[in-house]
């Protein structure tokens, strides 16, 4: 399927550290460390950039059009800049219309900035409930606390094992976490943990406790795309969008209560994606894994949508450590959003984490061996997904 | 003659809401050092960039259009300056600071080359103009904000 113009790639990555603790920063400020760090990184400067898109979760530090005063960090003074804010899609979808703006010709060099600060937003349960219809569902939801994947996944495998599969699963985040600088949380935990963790952890909603829930964070995360030629030029380790897609399925959400369980929106945009892109394993296929995971049950379960696995396999890979740092395929080596979650960088994170991933230069958590295809998730809003598919080379075959 | 009509509503709800967020602001080194410098010796403090040598008040850390850094070239501004633009607010309205009418104004501070947001008081709002020559009158109590400064008063001879 040859839908791009011209192919697209990564040439700078600029993360701050993901913290609760930047009261040394504002807005603009935090966004400028990043900038500065993916210019650095890219060996490029201001005068590069063709264009500047920016998003975060729409008024969650209660700021109307950010954009207009982060100008003042994120160097889109005189340029072309592009607001885009789609819940926690966002900065996945930031990386989309970067692709798009370079793959389509319109510009040659683009920067991405997602970011968030939650710990300005104060309450961003609050704010998730509210978009809520005020009719059906303000009143009868938690914002993004569920227990709904967790009810699905201990009926399906009972209460004990998907119980300790969660833990496991969420102490390797932390394990991976633990290792990567940039990491929020880092609690340090050991798989001897478990047991206490799965009681003394407080509980949130239903089977979801604190443990298993991502932070509240605050960081920016800055990409910068460049066409095949400028990035090949200005990069020694280009790594390349090789195709993106993006699912909404709002339907989701009214049938979690239901007994019919509809396609999710992950699998839908695994399916579509890997068949045209010709990847019909995509565990033996893709080296690393990066995914919007904003809880440990729901991460656990969309192991299996990503992956299109069945039955209980997403459940083995866990047990068996096959998601491990050094596992057949690595999940999350950056920790996860489990351990970090600035909203609206988060889902850039992700691409960026893969990407670091593919070029080698991840830091602490890199993964030992070659890691040449990479895969990425954002997640959002009411069943909202965008997977990214990432090529350390320009050799892959267009199917038809 | 055109009629409007109108549709009954009678039966249809409408939900009344309110939304309270709790939300917070970090000012930054920059910003809080501009406040201290305000609260503690009523100075108002920019930085002059080493490029282009303007002072920026407020102030930030790096420059929007190089990102040269700026904040470690503090300078001190006037406590005077000239109005360089202004609107006379006539309504009244919960979230504003003041009763109607009153002026809002855009102040260029002596040795500053960007203007600040304030409030100038002390004269009719029928005689303010672009040009007048405006002090800083400071605030008995501080809020650690830019209210630290109370308000602009045109300065009399």
């Amino acid at each position: 399927m040859g839908k791009k113009n011209r192919n697209v790639a990564i040439v700078g990555i600029g993360q701050t550290e993901y913290s609760s603790h930047k009261e040394y920063q504002n807005q603009p400020e935090m966004i400028n460390e990043a900038v500065r760090a993916a210019l650095k990184d890219a060996n490029l400067t201001l005068d590069d950039i063709d264009c500047v898109v920016h998003g975060n979760m729409e008024l969650f530090e209660c700021v109307h059009q950010p954009d207009l005063w982060h100008v003042l960090g994120t160097g889109a003074f005189g340029k072309p800049q592009f607001r885009i804010t789609t819940g926690g899609t966002t900065g996945a979808t930031i990386v989309c219309a970067a692709d798009n703006l370079v793959a389509s010709g319109m510009y040659d060099v683009v920067m991405a900035i997602g970011f968030e600060k939650l710990q300005e937003a104060g309450s961003t349960t609050a704010g998730i409930t509210n978009m809520a219809d005020a009719l059906w569902y303000r009143h009868l939801q938690t914002g993004a606390l569920t227990s709904a994947e967790a009810n699905l996944t201990i009926d399906e495998f009972g209460a004990e094992r998907a119980r300790r599969a969660a833990i496991k699963h969420r102490i390797m985040m932390d394990k991976n976490a633990t290792i990567n600088p940039r990491a929020h949380r880092r609690f340090g935990l050991e798989y001897e943990q478990a047991e206490d963790l799965m009681k003394t952890s407080p509980p949130l909603v239903g089977e979801l406790r604190l443990i298993h829930m991502c932070s509240q964070s605050d960081g920016a995360c800055v990409m910068i795309f460049a066409a095949e030629e400028k990035a090949k030029a200005i990069s020694s380790k280009p790594v390349w969008v090789r195709d993106h897609i993006a699912v909404h399925k709002e339907e989701m959400v009214a049938n979690n209560y239901a007994y019919e369980r509809p396609e999710t929106s992950h699998h839908t945009a695994a399916r579509k994606l890997f068949a045209r892109n010709g990847i019909t394993d995509p565990v033996e296929y893709f080296d690393v894994f990066e995914m919007y995971d904003p809880s440990t049950w729901w991460g656990m379960d969309w192991i299996r949508e990503f992956l299109l696995l069945e039955g209980d396999a997403h459940i083995r890979m866990v047990e068996n450590g096959d998601l491990n740092i050094d596992g057949k395929l690595p999940l999350n080596p950056s920790g996860g959003v489990t351990s970090s979650n600035p909203i609206g960088a988060t889902a850039m994170a992700r691409v960026a984490e893969a990407a670091l991933q593919l070029r080698g230069d991840a830091g602490p958590h890199q993964i030992k061996k070659e890691v040449r295809h990479g895969l990425a998730s954002g997640f959002g809003g009411t069943m909202w997904t965008v997977l990214v598919m990432l090529e350390k080379d320009l050799d892959w075959q267009e199917v038809n | 003659m055109a009629v409007l009509r109108r549709e009954d509503t009678s039966d249809c709800f409408v939900m009344p809401g309110k939304m309270v967020l709790p939300v917070q602001y970090f000012a930054g080194r920059a910003g809080s050092q501009f406040i201290i410098s305000l609260r503690d010796e009523r100075k108002i403090l920019g930085v002059k960039c080493p490029q282009c040598k303007k002072v920026y008040v407020p102030p930030r850390e790096y420059c929007e259009k190089d990102f040269t850094k700026l904040d470690e070239n503090w300078v001190e501004v006037g406590n005077q300056g000239v109005v360089a633009n202004f609107t006379v607010v006539h309504y009244n309205d919960k979230h504003l600071p003041l009763k109607a009418p009153y002026i809002l104004a855009l102040i260029k501070l002596d040795g500053a080359d960007t203007p600040i947001a304030h409030i100038v008081s002390g004269i009719d709002p029928e005689k303010v103009s672009i040009g007048l020559r405006v002090e800083a009158v400071f605030a008995d109590k501080t809020t650690n904000t830019i209210l630290d400064i109370d308000h602009f008063a045109p300065i009399v001879d």
